[in-house]
């Protein structure tokens, strides 16, 4: 498959990164050798076979649905870069980019 | 004697012979540190406080079980109430974790000191410890040279004896593979024998914690207290932990070991093929029964790690956006220029490399192509493994291509890279435990071997592991010029 700059960019968007023209032209050449050498896969067949979703095959994992301790507000919010009156304080987004009636 | 050059059992023993003191170890072990973790920079915090008060405190009470009193080091992936949890990373760089990881808790109540973090590659991400925000760990046997990676601050810790043991974690060979660069024991558990909780997560079907030791003997003791049941983790395995003392005394004698030749004959350098053959011949020697085996996909495990690794990364790491977790880009207008600032500014190359390719194999049109065929493929890995363990207790092969490299020899191709990983991603791409010992020193350098043994064979694992490791006798560095 060959990944174009334009491939990256779009990868850049949905990750949300941001790579500047450099960094973006390396990162095309890594992503396309490490694509061509996982190409090798196509080489195995692969019908009727199944997915692996877990090695270890158990299935509903069940235990007693008790109430136990859980981390207090503060101690969650503690790491937040900016919180006030035990939320996360984040930068205005409904409406920002509407125009006004 | 300085006690820090021991093992666990042996400073276990005089500990409870009341021949040293808890805080005897710990300032022996911070003593280490201050004398060579400067150039080493494996340890990158130390709880010097903290760890002398527990150690009074454990001397008020009688000797516990065998992990009591001694000094132990966090790879900084794992979650400490004390200190910070980086993940080596800039982005968690003043990131305090509100609770303890659930081996952190189960190595406290056994009685064990915690006094530091170590280094590693960002998020666990790399086989040098090359990519730590904090900068590279070098190796204590040549400072040239890379330590491994991504618990590489682990094992140059445990290998220049700044304490006894290390926890580390490994994805597709981030215990084994530092452990083998360091000329130490590395353990990787059965998936879900260990609890995840508190593991800042990589890539969650391939994670697992375990122990960075001088002898298997260790391994087995820190196992033990880690491994088992934890409602905080609903992958973490029900089965109960055996004791490992009947296996680590069985030996050699009798047991089948395969070895899959056409895998191994591809890409070792001369120094690490020669040392396998005398590994043979070492095994053989010893009454083990050599048994060639297939693997036919295993050249394909790089391929399908990279696929499967960088997906689940790409999604886990979601998670730092800049509104949670410490950082958040100074300027940002709107919410979706916080994200991308924040992330843009907080990770390092490799995470960011990861993260897109993870992103392209999981995107509308190629999901197929690449995610799923490589969970496909997987299964077939599986069942490779499956057929062999058929006809063999464990496998062996080599834990790396060959020895540590030098620094900045592999940075400018990441696939070069990815490939050093070759012997011990399948693993962890089938979920099995594997070990990693030292074998012997050519050019100056540890090189190390591996088994690989069924799920939960934890016991056969370590029976082959302690009997290959009484024949080699392999001579630890024993790093000198410190108190």
């Amino acid at each position: 498959m060959e990944i174009t700059e334009g491939d990256v960019r779009h990868l850049e968007a949905l990750a949300a990164l941001r790579l500047d023209a450099p960094a973006r032209e390396r990162m095309r050449g890594q992503l396309q050798r490490i694509l061509d050498y996982v190409d090798q896969l196509n080489a195995i067949d692969i019908t009727g076979v199944p997915p692996t979703y877990h090695v270890i095959e158990s299935s509903n994992v069940l235990r007693p649905d008790e109430v136990q301790p859980s981390l207090s507000n503060d101690a969650v919010l503690g790491n937040a870069p900016d919180a006030q009156r035990g939320f996360y304080r984040v930068p205005r987004f409904v409406g920002e980019t509407e125009e006004p009636a | 004697m300085n006690p820090v050059t021991l093992s666990i059992a042996e400073q276990g023993r005089l500990l409870r012979a009341g021949e040293i003191s808890p805080l005897d170890l710990v300032e022996a072990s911070l003593a280490r540190i201050a004398a060579l973790n400067p150039q080493l920079h494996s340890v990158t915090q130390v709880f010097a406080g903290e760890a002398r008060a527990r150690a009074r405190q454990l001397a008020a009470q009688p000797p516990g079980g065998p992990l009591w009193g001694i000094p132990w080091l966090a790879k900084d992936v794992l979650a400490t109430r004390l200190g910070r949890t980086t993940c080596g990373s800039k982005l968690l760089e003043d990131f305090r974790s509100p609770y303890d990881a659930t081996v952190v808790e189960r190595l406290e109540q056994a009685g064990a000191v915690l006094i530091g973090k170590t280094n590693m590659d960002e998020f666990a991400m790399g086989s040098s410890t090359e990519n730590s925000a904090f900068g590279p760990t070098r190796n204590p046997w040549n400072p040239d040279c890379v330590p491994g990676g991504s618990s590489g601050g682990a094992t140059a810790a445990v290998a220049a004896d700044l304490a006894a043991f290390a926890l580390g974690t490994d994805t597709g060979g981030s215990i084994r593979q530092p452990a083998a660069f360091c000329g130490i024991v590395g353990l990787k558990p059965t998936y879900g024998r260990v609890s995840r909780s508190g593991l800042v997560a990589f890539a969650s079907s391939l994670d697992q914690i375990g122990p960075c030791t001088k002898t298997v003997e260790d391994a087995a003791l820190v196992l033990a207290a880690i491994a088992g049941e934890d409602r905080r983790d609903s992958t973490c395995l029900r089965q109960p932990v055996p004791s490992f003392d009947a296996a680590l005394a069985a030996g050699l004698r009798g047991l089948r070991v395969g070895v899959p030749r056409d895998f191994v004959a591809r890409g070792l350098d001369p120094a690490a093929a020669e040392d396998f053959a005398a590994v043979l011949d070492a095994l053989r020697a010893a009454g083990a029964t050599l048994v060639d085996i297939t693997l036919q996909r295993a050249p394909a495990c790089i391929a399908v790690y990279y696929i499967v690794a960088t997906a689940e990364a790409s999604a886990n790491l979601s998670r730092f956006d800049g509104i949670r977790y410490t950082r958040r880009a100074a300027g940002a207008r709107d919410v979706a220029a916080v994200y991308e600032q924040s992330r843009t500014q907080g990770f390092g190359d490799e995470v960011k490399r990861r993260i897109l390719l993870g992103t392209y194999v999981l995107s509308s049109g190629y999901y197929d192509a690449y995610y799923l065929r490589a969970q496909k493929i997987r299964t077939l890995i599986r069942r490779d493994f499956e057929q062999a363990f058929a006809v063999c207790d464990v496998i062996t092969m080599p834990t790396a291509p060959g020895p540590a490299f030098k620094f900045g020899e592999r940075t400018a191709d990441p696939l070069q890279m990815y490939l050093s990983d070759v012997f011990t991603v399948p693993a962890n791409l089938a979920g099995l435990p594997a070990i990693s010992i030292p074998t012997r020193v050519a050019a100056g350098l540890p090189l190390g071997v591996q088994f690989y043994a069924p799920p939960l064979g934890e016991p056969v694992l370590l029976r082959a592991a302690r009997g290959l490791e009484t024949v080699l006798e392999f001579e630890r560095l024993g790093l000198r010029g410190a108190a």
